[in-house]
């Protein structure tokens, strides 16, 4: 029994490693997409991410066939959507790094724009994901590819600045 | 610019940096997770603890108390004699 329950937990531990080893680097590139921070100095993607797949270790025994990478992504999203609203809201807190891609965009838009272009993510499970109509996601996702392909000029610093009213 | 044009544009924006992943993500992430699991049992060991010490607890007042014995009555006298 004894024997068992540890080969049981090492055959575990490296189902889990090697999905670690493989999914990791797409999570954090995305998590810092999220956080718009750059590429070397993430402190709030690796936070972000870390806690994400703590999570999926934790319930990797339940996850029944589930997609444990699925799993991860849905937790990210749904952290950083809650905690986003406190943490990027108002003056004084963490401004966008002038060299992230999605730096000129705000939280909402970063998170729909990943999950959606980056992630790939069908337009009702982002919607379904965030508690929004599928028809509020398609258009931010408008918006914020509008704001990336065409920088608007003096708008940019201002809309950096705190969430879009949902 | 159609819609997929736009899309594929967009891709290649978030596509360009990635971040090398810091080798002691994967500790950290164990080391959580572990914490998190182990808490799970700890919680559940002493809820079942709890439901045991409920279940023992009613048994033993049960037994002493017996209420499904009619209590004898206090109001009328017993019928006796007639």
């Amino acid at each position: 029994m004894r024997e068992r329950r540890a080969s049981q937990a090492a055959r575990r531990a490296r189902e889990f490693e090697a999905f670690v080893a493989g999914a990791a680097g797409r999570l954090l590139h995305a998590a810092t997409l999220l956080t718009a921070e750059a590429p070397g100095d993430n402190p709030r993607a690796r936070r972000l991410l870390t806690l994400s797949l703590a999570h999926t270790y934790a319930c990797w025994d339940r996850l029944r066939g589930e997609d444990p990478y699925d799993r991860a992504r849905q937790h990210l999203a749904t952290r950083f959507a809650r905690a986003a609203w406190h943490q990027y809201g108002g003056l004084g807190r963490a401004r966008p790094h002038p060299t992230s891609p999605l730096a000129a965009l705000t939280p909402q838009e970063r998170l729909i724009v990943v999950l959606r272009l980056y992630e790939g993510v069908a337009e009702e499970q982002a919607a379904a994901l965030l508690g929004l109509p599928a028809d509020r996601v398609h258009t931010i996702c408008d918006r914020a590819t509008a704001t990336l392909l065409h920088p608007p000029q003096g708008r940019a610093a201002t809309s950096a600045m705190g969430v879009a009213p949902s | 610019m159609n819609r997929p044009e736009r899309e594929a544009a967009v891709r290649r924006i978030m596509e360009q940096v990635p971040a090398p992943v810091p080798p002691e993500l994967y500790a950290e992430i164990v080391r959580r997770g572990g914490r998190t699991l182990r808490r799970r049992a700890a919680a559940r060991r002493l809820l079942w603890l709890l439901l045991a010490a409920a279940c023992v607890a009613f048994a033993v007042w049960a037994l002493t108390a017996r209420p499904w014995v009619e209590p004898p009555s206090q109001t009328t006298p017993p019928l006796t004699g007639w």
